[in-house]
């Protein structure tokens, strides 16, 4: 090696550096100063009492419910019809005009901006429906809302198990769905997973879908049919009307440790559950 | 002896590309048949053939027939999934799947819902016998059995087909890339288990098809040039190509 590429060797890896670092330190930075403008309004009152006088005061304990019931609610939706649909996608078809639509769907799907899918859900859950404003309306929506990012993970978790498990599996005498179930979903899951976590994000952070289905309301829900606001749109309503910049923050860490609490808690699960004999 | 596999006049196409020609073939009972030639000679073809893995490939034809004990493979009313667990296939390269040796060895036998008949652990330790690994791993059935050499994972591979109680074995280049213990363990394993079975080889050298095979044929671009006993075949081939091949002259 001479010193020419020698020198270049150093200035790319010094470039790739600073790269990592600065996006690093921007992302502990965002994080470090939500926490820091929000820890101190998390006590225990404040995640057990309903917000009071349009969240001036009072706690967030019905958007953490409203956020909680929501996106279980989405997930659970989707799950069955994402996961399947990519199972379809890579397993059952070569690529017919079926698959091109789909494809093409999904695809065009994921461009649309959120508050497409609310002015939707609005028409069609709420009015259409007459589902009203409610944690049923919104879960829905942001079922729909989810859809094009869990098909594509499964999808590409599932095609990227080797073709020799398939063969293998094949060639012991094992039928399709005994392939899929034995060989492929086991080495597919943490993929899945991983796109499962990542629509649960979204479910947690979307605002725009979910004020025009979810609604606002600020009591404490008791039914998938009654309205709930979720925690970013607590915050946004917090922070756009003035109410109250303190319990903004609150909200928003509460919001951060409540994804991040997600993220350890799924991940500690697919290791312990899936990841054994590997 | 009665003939375990008949292939008759079997042609077969990727798309356009005609990749077997006219191939006639008798395969004995309880015998080794290696099946020598160079790399795309249509052996590994052949072979996946055999047992109907070629269905996977999008996209081929078959003219022909293929007879096991006299039915054919191809006949609609043959299970493709029976007739996989009679004719087991090990790859060239070891694919244990991602799961413990027990449960890598009982993933036909669990398929088949066998379990009724004879416990898995009795299974499994009958076919990591024939496959002379069960004293190396006895004690460490559950671990990965990823975590296993190389030439242990290809025993681990053809264990797993002998867990089917198979009655035809297909191995295609079973020991490339390992080790000469781990290749001379295979092969005593396999004189050991034509008794029991009909085992059809592509070997990975022609020195491996003398020692081990009853019986040779010889491909070529998709043709069968010559077939007959091992000796025979060996020290007075009929045609050239196959003196020349042997011979080390090409391939």
């Amino acid at each position: 090696m001479n010193v020419n590429s020698r020198t270049a060797e150093k200035i790319a890896k010094g470039f790739i550096w600073v790269i990592a670092l600065t996006v690093i330190a921007v992302l502990i930075f965002i994080i470090a100063f939500i926490l820091y403008r929000g820890l101190s309004v998390i006590n225990w009152e404040f995640l057990t009492s309903v917000p009071r006088r349009s969240g001036r005061i009072g706690g967030i304990a019905s958007p953490i419910v409203g956020t909680l019931s929501v996106t279980v609610l989405a997930v659970m939706i989707a799950m069955p019809f994402g996961v399947g649909t990519a199972f379809y996608l890579a397993e059952y078809t070569r690529g017919g005009i079926v698959t091109r639509i789909i494809r093409f769907c999904t695809e065009s799907l994921a461009g649309i901006p959120s508050i497409i899918y609310g002015l939707f859900g609005f028409i069609f859950f709420v009015d259409v429906l007459g589902l009203d404003w409610s944690i049923l309306s919104g879960g829905l929506t942001v079922a729909i809302m989810i859809l094009p990012t869990l098909i594509r993970t499964s999808e590409e978790a599932i095609r990227s198990v080797p073709k020799t498990y398939r063969e293998v599996s094949y060639s012991l005498g094992g039928t399709k769905w005994q392939t899929i179930r034995k060989a492929v979903v086991p080495s597919a899951i943490r993929g899945i997973s991983n796109g499962l976590i990542l629509s649960v994000g979204r479910c947690v952070a979307e605002t725009a879908a979910l004020i025009m289905t979810a609604g606002d309301e600020l009591v404490m829900p008791r039914s998938v049919m009654d309205s709930s606001r979720t925690m970013a749109v607590h915050f946004y309503t917090l922070v756009m009307e003035g109410l109250s910049e303190r319990n903004a923050y609150g909200t928003a860490a509460v919001l951060i440790i409540l994804v991040f609490l997600i993220n350890v808690v799924a991940n500690a699960m697919i290791n312990r559950f899936v990841a054994k004999g590997r | 002896m009665a003939n375990k596999i008949s292939i008759n006049k079997l042609n077969f196409y990727y798309g356009e590309k005609l990749a077997i020609e006219n191939l006639n073939l008798k395969i004995p009972a309880n015998e080794i048949m290696s099946i020598i030639g160079p790399a795309n000679s249509g052996i590994t073809t052949l072979l996946r053939t055999m047992n109907r893995l070629c269905d996977l490939t999008p996209d081929v034809k078959i003219e022909g027939d293929v007879l096991l004990d006299g039915q054919s493979i191809f006949s609609e009313h043959s299970s493709v999934t029976e007739l996989r667990r009679r004719v087991g296939i090990v790859f060239d390269v070891p694919t244990p799947l991602p799961m413990s040796i027990f449960d890598n060895v009982s993933y036909g036998p669990r398929l088949a819902r066998k379990r009724n008949k004879k416990p898995l652990s009795e299974i499994v330790e009958k076919a990591l016998t024939e496959a002379a690994l069960w004293d190396e791993v006895k004690d460490r059935l559950k671990i990965p059995a990823m975590s296993l050499s190389g030439g242990q994972q290809q025993r681990l591979c053809l264990a797993r087909v002998l867990a089917l109680e198979p009655e035809v074995v297909l191995l295609d280049r079973p020991c490339s890339g390992l080790d000469p213990i781990s290749t001379a363990k295979i092969e005593e394993s396999l004189v050991e288990l034509k008794k029991k079975f009909t085992i059809i080889i592509s070997p990975h050298n022609t020195q491996q098809a003398a020692r081990i095979s009853d019986r040779v044929a010889f491909m070529l671009m998709g043709k069968l040039i010559e077939e007959g006993a091992n000796i025979e075949v060996f020290s007075t081939p009929k045609d050239q190509r196959t003196n020349d091949y042997i011979r080390g002259r090409f391939g």
